[in-house]
């Protein structure tokens, strides 16, 4: 066997090794390297009342209600399998809207709601001119999706 | 493939493609600036922010690309020896960190109006932050002069250490592509995938042409690089000989 060989086969493996490596660690870190938790997660019993995390989800259709204080809002974060109040008072992002990703920064209450002190505004992965986001529902469905 | 070791060979090619590429790639690239700035509408939810995605698009990929190709180079370099691989893992360099540095900052500007942060740890963010660091470490351990000091071997290519340093550091290119698929994420999902695109026709065009452009400038930044690292070393050789006439 050529030098050369040798050492494309010694390189190879190490990468292997290496990548493999990676990799187990990637989906050791699964749970500790999500950026927040789903309602799901939450139902699941995964969050101890009173522990710092974050929610995310979307903000469920017609959800959002003010309060009359002018800063609080309430609104249920679901992921489609389960749903989770939330409790915030602040001011939200501009793209912070109902039907649409959020993640918030708080704590689960005994009563079961989140108490969120600062929430973000998530962006999914279309893009479109406005024209078609004021397409009726169906239409706007059929655009491309990932 | 050994065809092109000969650096006289490959700076016969080199020299007269680097103008096409630095020429076709900023007409490119101000085409497609021009377009996504005033040709095309601004999306439907983010309205004018979105625009930020013709530069941080090509930024994000010609970081990531530009690691895949130092490992490939540094690999090259491991195995065959070739000279102008190791030669070009260090013309990478630079420009690679450059981009990524583009695509962090881009990302956090968009970042504020859209999710309303200027960064967070998100699994992206994160790992494409490692990259710049994988970066600057590459380049700190490949910097010294052309007499084979700092991670050189002489004649301006690696040494094994930066070869083997190229190659672990791609572990964090999958990583960073399949960051927001593994692990829940602030920053969205692919939104150009092998399947299609989920960013309409309408606003993709000019993204094309940057894209193309930027990888072409890219190209252009390496060849003229790769240049200026083959010219060091005949100035480092010659002096050598030089001083070794003296001596004797």
């Amino acid at each position: 066997m050529k030098a050369k060989h040798q050492r494309l086969i010694l390189a190879l493996v190490a990468v292997a090794g290496v990548a493999g490596a990676g990799v187990l660690g990637a989906s050791a870190l699964r749970d500790e390297a999500a950026y927040f938790r789903t309602p799901v997660e939450v139902k699941a019993g995964k969050t101890e009342v009173g522990e710092p995390m974050r929610l995310g989800g979307m903000v469920a259709a017609g959800s959002i209600e003010r309060q009359a204080d002018g800063l609080t809002i309430r609104f249920v974060a679901t992921d489609g399998k389960a749903s989770v109040p939330v409790e915030f008072k602040g001011i939200v992002p501009d793209l912070f809207a109902e039907e649409s990703g959020m993640v918030a920064d708080g704590r689960m209450r005994a009563d079961g709601t989140f108490v969120a002190d600062r929430i973000l505004a998530k962006h999914d992965e279309r893009y479109m001119p406005p024209q078609m986001g004021e397409m009726p529902e169906g239409v706007a469905k059929m655009a491309p999706k990932a | 493939m050994h065809a092109y070791a000969n650096p006289t060979r490959f700076l016969a090619i080199a020299k007269p493609l680097t103008p096409w590429l630095l020429g076709v790639g900023l007409l490119l690239v101000l085409g497609g600036a021009f377009a996504g700035l005033t040709q095309v509408p601004g999306d439907y939810k983010q309205g004018e922010t979105a625009r930020i995605l013709y530069v941080h698009v090509p930024s994000a990929w010609l970081g990531m690309g530009g690691w895949t190709s130092l490992a490939v180079a540094g690999l090259v370099q491991l195995v065959w020896r070739h000279p102008l691989a190791g030669i070009a893992a260090r013309a990478i360099a630079v420009p690679g960190m450059l981009f990524t540095a583009l695509c962090l900052a881009t990302g956090s500007i968009w970042g504020k109006p859209t999710w309303g942060t200027w960064w967070e740890w998100d699994g992206r963010m994160t790992s494409m932050l490692v990259l710049l660091f994988l970066y600057a470490g590459f380049i700190a351990l490949t910097s010294g002069d052309a007499n084979g000091t700092g991670g050189q071997r002489q004649g301006g290519t690696l040494s094994r250490g930066a070869a083997i340093y190229a190659l672990v550091g791609a572990i964090n290119i999958p990583i960073i592509n399949r960051s927001v698929i593994w692990w829940n994420s602030l920053h969205q999902g692919p939104s150009i995938t092998l399947r299609g695109s989920s960013i309409d026709g309408a606003l993709l065009w000019p993204l094309g042409l940057t894209v193309l452009g930027f990888s072409l400038l890219f190209g252009a930044i390496v060849l003229m690089r790769m240049r200026r690292i083959i010219a060091d070393n005949r100035v480092a050789a010659r002096l050598r000989r030089l001083a070794d006439d003296e001596g004797n």
